[in-house]
């Protein structure tokens, strides 16, 4: 057999308590060949990519690099490889320079020649234009900055086989583009890439091959003009998609201003955060959107509504009466819930199990002195784990062993318990597949129907649209424009967004 | 290349699932005690009951020891749970905390006189202001953890330091001697009852926290402010108020421990008393299997965990082992029992045993 392949990956076993996370899984890469590894989340991408990094043991199968089978037990063992790995999540030391964070643990020396790694580093940035200093500390950049920097420790480290676990998940559009740009330099060096992504467009824009996983096996590998869009989802949801436009179908009506008062609303709202003072309300049953580039600060506008920043002016109404939100239990109280951002930092409790953090929001409102007993928090965790399919071995499991997109719907589900007016969804479909993307859109939509409001903020555009009746428009940490009705398009969004000046 | 398909087992049945459970460390730890004591000399489980020296019956032998002297180490065990589960750090002035509130109880009973021949106040009293002391003592290195951030170990350092000479300073640096025998019952035995009093007063505290922590959420937000402040404080606590909130419990802790370490002496050394307690009671902690970086608990493990401490240092004093020495010879047997218990080695040794069961597998097949 004419044998070509850089990285081969034969029969791959992996299970975990309760799960059987990878079974007879083959993945091939060829040099320089960009490698799609796509599935729904808890297909085991995640899991193979650790196995192939050694950061799980594989419980059986084998992994040859170069044509000679090697044993990979930890990720020193990869490194020496010469296999890379760029995280979803950011795995640098925060707290040290960006020039240490490219060449930390690197070194056979003992003695480290500061000047010479600054200078290598302050080269190497310039040359993959990442807009930092290398004396600086990482934990000042931004996190896209951050994720380039883990990128440029990884191509610096001359690796044969480069693994990007979603790290296009934080970036905007032009610092997208710069990635694919220096991965198709790597490429043309015959780097090996594998590239886990959610966002489709990005897999058709660079990529050569697609392997598919669903649900711990292969489902099969494609080239990629033989695997058009509609059938790689359906190959990952493992059915026939009815498609995402079967939301497009659900007509984003108006609420109709009858004249009550708002749900919520804000006058001359402002935080620590730096955001300009500004308007905001929301009717009954209305989903409406912030949107802007990464920075602009539309998080920062509904961490300032449900308290989580300092507020340091403006006047809140709820229901058309005036209160006093704080800090998060005020707006609780008031009927509003918040999923953040960040997950991992702001959202689950990693160590606690599925029920309890489900329970937790409800339970805090409830009070100190009144627990749930078992068997109320074990039905609420029941009821919601069945409700929104959260794949869990059992309630008891803790939250973080389970899937990105699992820990996002026991987050929503915390919030779906506490039954509020008025729901902050902040970025809920980052780093999740297209299926349980699209139950979370259909939910919005449906607890819209059913009277709740909502804020949805995405950094995809198409999702708001399919789901927001009207949007705000944020730049530069001020409100610039709302769009809503025959407003609501691309085109539009974009040249509010850039203010008109921009073409 | 043979692809057998290794099904994934279900975890090994009962054996498994205690070995999984956290309170399987300190009870296999104090097994292992018993065994070592049963092999080397079994009079280490005799228990007879003679007169004291006040002619009533009482209970002696080394697991009555155990019990009594435990029983200070149980309850600050309690209150160092919390701490180390919300803060991710540990209070080292436990000792100088009990001093203070020895010394301030002492003070409150003698008032000036420091040899008085009645009380000046009721113990009740004495004991409630001293609570109050050691409640401020925790409230302030609370307020320096959770309000000022300050490393736990870091901020109860100053206290660890001061706190003696405060101490002493309470009672002008005289040593008041209580002569009243009542209040000796408190650390020693009532009339009539033989078993020592001191493991009253912790059963009373494990219940009373057993029932705190089943009819509050203190378990719950400790924990949560413990694995993830950020996430906490968006779920509507306050992780300030909480963390704090531990500390002044641990301080009720030092209050109830300082009541049976004065009645003991029916005085106070303030240099001595309660010296090194706090390491004690942090190794507790640890051998009850908690992560000392905070987080999820098990309550019931570290007051276990108090007792074993307790079960080695007797077995050690009972081989003659001189108490210069002992430090060093506990230092040794606490090494053992940490490594045992951390994670990575339970993770080895099972993972080890799984494999031992793979290759038989592999062998049939």
């Amino acid at each position: 057999m004419e044998n070509n392949n850089l990285l081969e990956l034969r029969g791959i076993y992996k299970s975990f308590p309760g799960v059987k996370a990878l079974q007879n899984v083959d993945f091939f890469l060829k040099k320089g060949e960009i490698h799609a590894l796509m599935g729904e989340n808890g297909a085991g991408k995640s899991t193979l990519i650790k196995v192939l990094t050694g950061v799980y043991t594989k419980d059986d199968g084998e992994i040859s690099l170069d044509g000679q089978e090697v044993v990979i037990r930890s990720p020193q063992d990869a490194q020496h490889a010469g296999i890379s790995t760029v995280y979803q999540e950011i795995t640098l030391c925060p707290n040290l320079s960006v020039a240490e964070n490219i060449y930390i643990g690197r070194s056979d020396e003992i003695y480290q020649n500061w000047r010479k790694m600054n200078e290598g580093a302050e080269k190497m940035l310039k040359s993959l234009d990442i807009p930092a200093k290398a004396t600086q500390q990482l934990g000042s950049c931004s996190i896209a900055v951050q994720q380039m920097v883990a990128i440029a420790r990884a191509v610096d480290m001359d690796c044969k086989v480069l693994i990007l676990d979603e790290p296009t998940s934080s970036l905007d559009d032009q610092e997208v583009q710069k990635l694919f740009g220096l991965m198709r330099e790597l490429k043309k060096r015959g780097v090996g890439i594998i590239f886990v992504t959610h966002f489709l467009d990005q897999v058709y824009e660079v990529c050569d091959k697609i392997t598919v996983l669903r649900d711990g096996k292969l489902v099969g590998e494609y080239e990629i003009k033989d695997l058009p869009r509609v059938q790689l989802v359906s190959k990952m949801l493992g059915k026939e998609l009815d498609d995402l436009s079967d939301i497009h179908t659900q007509e984003n009506q108006s609420v109709v201003d009858d004249g009550s008062a708002p749900v919520f609303e804000a006058e001359g709202l402002a935080s620590t955060e730096g955001i300009r003072p500004f308007d905001f309300n929301i009717r009954k049953g209305e989903v409406n959107g912030f949107t802007g580039l990464l920075g602009s600060g539309r998080s920062e506008c509904v961490r300032a509504i449900f308290g989580a920043d300092r507020v340091i002016s403006g006047t809140v109404k709820k229901d058309g009466k005036t209160v006093k939100i704080h800090k998060p239990i005020d707006a609780m109280k008031n009927g509003i819930g918040y999923l953040p951002e960040d997950r991992k930092v702001d959202g689950i409790i990693g160590d606690l199990s599925v029920r309890d953090n489900i329970i937790l929001a409800l339970q805090v409102m409830k009070g100190f002195f009144k627990p749930f007993t078992k068997a109320e928090a074990n039905d609420f965790a029941d009821e919601y784990i069945k409700a929104l399919s959260i794949k869990t071995a059992s309630a008891d499991t803790p939250i973080k062993s389970l899937s990105g997109g699992n820990q996002q719907k026991c987050i929503l589900a915390r919030w779906l318990l506490t039954h509020p007016d008025y729901l902050i969804l902040d970025e809920p479909t980052r780093g999740i597949d297209v299926g349980t993307k699209v139950d979370i859109q259909k939910l919005v939509l449906k607890l819209a129907s059913e009277g709740m409001s909502i804020t949805f903020i995405s950094s995809e555009t198409d999702e708001m649209l399919r789901t927001c009746s009207r949007l705000i428009v944020m730049r530069d940490r001020k409100v610039v424009g709302e769009l809503k009705g025959e407003d609501l398009t691309q085109n539009k969004i974009m040249n509010t967004i850039a203010g008109g000046e921009g073409q | 290349m043979s692809t057998i398909s290794t099904k994934p087992k279900s975890q090994g049945g009962f054996a498994g699932k205690l070995l999984k459970n956290q309170i399987f460390i300190p009870i296999a730890a104090m097994l292992l005690l018993l065994l070592f004591n049963l092999i080397v000399d079994p009079s280490f489980f005799k228990i007879t009951m003679g007169l004291n020296s006040d002619g009533n019956p009482v209970l002696s032998g080394y697991l009555i020891t155990i019990l009594n002297n435990g029983s200070e180490l149980a309850i600050l065990a309690i209150g160092m749970t919390l701490v180390t589960a919300a803060s991710g750090g540990q209070d080292i002035s436990v000792g100088a905390a009990i001093a203070i509130a020895g010394s301030t109880l002492l003070r409150v009973l003698c008032g000036t006189n420091t040899r008085p021949d009645v009380l000046r106040t009721p113990v009740f009293v004495a004991f409630i202001v001293c609570c109050l002391v050691a409640m401020a003592f925790g409230a302030f290195n609370g307020a320096l953890v959770a309000i000022f951030k300050i490393q736990p170990m870091v901020a109860t350092l100053i206290l660890y330091t001061a706190g003696r000479s405060i101490a002493a300073w309470i009672n002008n640096n005289e040593l008041p001697i209580i002569s009243d025998p009542k209040f000796a019952y408190y650390g020693g035995f009532i009339p009539g009852i033989p078993v020592p009093t001191p493991f009253f007063i912790a059963v009373a505290c494990v219940i009373v926290i057993t029932l705190v922590l089943k009819f509050t959420n203190l378990g719950l937000y400790t924990q949560a402010v413990g694995i993830n402040e950020s996430s906490s404080r968006l779920n509507g606590l306050n992780p300030i108020f909480i963390k704090w909130l531990t500390f002044v419990v641990l301080g009720l802790c030092v209050a109830v421990a300082a009541l049976i370490k004065v009645s003991r002496l029916s005085s106070i050394n303030y240099s001595v008393i309660a010296k090194d307690i706090e390491m004690d009671a942090i190794l507790a902690v640890a051998l009850g299997g908690n992560a000392l970086g905070g987080g999820k608990f098990n309550m019931a493990a570290s007051i276990i965990g108090a007792f074993v401490i307790q079960m080695l240092t007797t077995t050690l004093f009972k081989f003659n082992v001189p108490s210069d020495a002992l430090p060093a010879y506990k230092a040794v047997v606490v090494i053992v029992l940490v490594v045992i218990s951390a994670p990575v080695f339970r993770d080895t040794m099972s993972g080890l045993a799984k494999k031992l069961g793979a290759a038989k597998n592999k062998g049939v097949a």
